[in-house]
């Protein structure tokens, strides 16, 4: 109906505000999204860096890039608490029975997350520069880890819906991340893979973070990115993809 | 007149269960329509379907002339669902519950909206504490004033005084009452007999998939047989009535 349509934007920004009120208000997802992968960071350089050898001279450089993927996939954990929590407490359905744009109660939450994201991206990366992160890369490399960085988060949000639209409880909703949030300690985020036991190595060089890693990383210290890119783009997309759908299958089972 | 909810051969079943078996029953607008059932008899259900939430496996139903299966969007456009569980978001305050609602019915004023609801449901004073400080009857009032937002002509109230003590459930059934003198139709699920006695225009009773009975409480007391003298007369309560068709249906 036209009138639902017209305020599709208005409606998601309600639902926008809404989420980041509950992110601004709720201490434990601000110390899990921002404080905790900033620790470690600080952990990594100032503790353990010195005996890491990376073949880079910055280690702050090296690291950044699995940084903010551990970060995001700590933020989407949130997303899939939130939308769980929302289905529990009735308030989605009291959405539903409103006349408003219907895919605002879930969209408002994807919408959530990639802001969300973004805002503890930019914090780590401002400690970082803090911490001595420097990068020669020009605007157009910038703009592709935006873009790697924007996939990889939607990518995962997908999946935090998924979990959220179909978990039984509070756990279960959020359980499903502690993998995802692992990931990059078995991949060439912390150190180089040539260092860890042949069956590890085999399975940090063909999982995805490493190949996200690697194309970030090259893109900000202006390296040619070879093939890692385009790996990194098609973990993307191909998650994205295949986690939406399977989210739409759990949405359209809760709602008519 | 156009009915407020005109509903036929309602069927509804989840698997094997089958809940609904055929339900008719017609609501007049502004007045109060209460269904009556015990835990699980389907009156949720019955909710669910009416305000576009759960579709039916067979039979109409119509909201304000509108098909809830086939114009969904028109249905919303006139009513309001205040479920079973009060459904406010917890970390907001009271205020920002209500504006909310406001902004997303496309208000041109949320402020004075949530303002003015705040004082009728006495909030005024809690308005700025996060929900989750509330006690149950300030939730459900709450609640129902988000409900409320916008004025719908329809309000669905499903079992609004469950779980509620004695003096939030009279708190209830006055603005309930002030709902209806203000012409809005209220439907109303309950289990508590009393609840449909005090507030109901017209009473329907669901048992085992079917409205049973469906009548204004004096029809009611009618189908019962006349009052026994014994020590004292007593006027039958809507309880005996309740078991009396129930028994009937059920020698059958
Ligand atoms: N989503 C569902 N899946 C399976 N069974 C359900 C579902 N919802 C309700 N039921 C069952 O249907 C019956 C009627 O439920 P409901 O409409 O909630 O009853 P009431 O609101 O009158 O207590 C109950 O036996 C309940 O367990
Ligand atoms: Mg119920």
């Amino acid at each position: 109906m036209g009138t639902v349509k017209k305020y599709f934007f208005n409606d998601m920004g309600v639902m926008v505000g809404r989420s980041m009120r509950h992110i601004f208000r709720s201490v434990d997802t601000i110390i899990t999204v921002a404080i905790t992968p900033i620790a470690m960071m600080l952990l990594f350089v100032y503790v353990l860096g010195g005996a890491i050898q990376t073949g880079m001279d910055n280690y702050v450089n090296y690291l950044l890039p699995g940084i903010l993927l551990i970060a995001i996939a700590s933020g989407i954990s949130y997303t899939a608490y939130r939308l769980f929590m929302d289905l529990q407490c009735g308030i989605f359905e009291r959405f539903h029975s409103m006349p408003i744009a219907r895919s605002a109660a879930l969209w408002g939450h994807v919408l959530t997350s990639l802001v969300s994201n973004a805002i503890s991206v930019v914090l780590i990366i401002f400690v970082a520069i803090i911490m001595g992160f420097r990068s020669s890369a020009g605007v157009l490399p910038w703009l592709a880890v935006v873009g790697i960085l924007t996939l990889f988060t939607l990518a995962l949000t997908w999946i935090a819906a998924i979990a959220g639209l179909s978990a039984k409880s509070v756990d279960g909703a959020v359980a499903f991340s502690y993998p995802l949030i692992f990931l990059p300690f078995i991949s060439s985020a912390f150190v180089p893979t040539e260092s860890m036991p042949s069956v590890v190595r085999i399975f940090a060089e063909n999982q995805p973070v490493t190949s996200i890693v690697e194309a970030i990383r090259a893109l900000l210290s202006g390296q040619p990115v070879g093939n890692d890119i385009w790996i990194a783009l098609m973990w993307c997309l191909g998650i994205l993809i295949v986690a939406y759908l399977f989210a739409m299958r759990a949405y359209k089972r809760k709602a008519v | 007149m156009e009915k407020a909810i005109q509903v036929n051969g309602l069927q509804k079943s989840y698997k094997k269960l089958h809940v609904l078996k055929g339900i008719d029953f017609e609501v007049e607008k502004g007045s109060i329509f209460a269904l009556l059932g015990s835990n699980g008899a389907g009156k949720t259900t019955i909710v669910r379907i009416l305000t576009t939430l759960l579709k039916q496996d067979g039979g109409t139903a119509a909201v304000n002339g509108f098909d809830v299966a086939t114009k969904p969007d028109y249905v919303r456009q006139s009513i309001s669902l205040t479920g079973q569980f009060a459904a406010v978001d917890e970390i907001l305050t009271g205020r920002e519950n209500l504006i909310m609602i406001a902004r997303l019915r496309h208000l041109t004023n949320p402020r004075q909206v949530a303002d003015d609801l705040l004082k009728r449901f006495s909030l005024t004073e809690a308005a700025d504490r996060r929900v989750f400080s509330y006690s149950g009857g300030m939730r459900r009032r709450l609640d129902i004033a988000m409900s409320l937002v916008g004025e719908p002509q329809l309000i669905f109230l499903d079992e609004p005084t469950t779980g509620l003590d004695p003096e939030g459930r009279i708190e209830v059934w006055k603005t309930v009452k002030e709902l209806a003198g203000g012409g809005t139709t209220v439907f109303l699920t309950t289990q508590y007999l009393e609840e449909a006695e005090q507030l109901a225009d017209r009473i329907a009773i669901l048992h085992e998939g079917k409205i049973i009975a469906n009548s204004t409480l004096e029809e009611l007391k009618k189908l019962f047989p006349p009052a026994k003298v014994e020590y004292v007369e007593k006027q039958p309560t809507l309880e005996e009535i309740f078991l009396a068709i129930i028994g009937k249906k059920e020698d059958e």
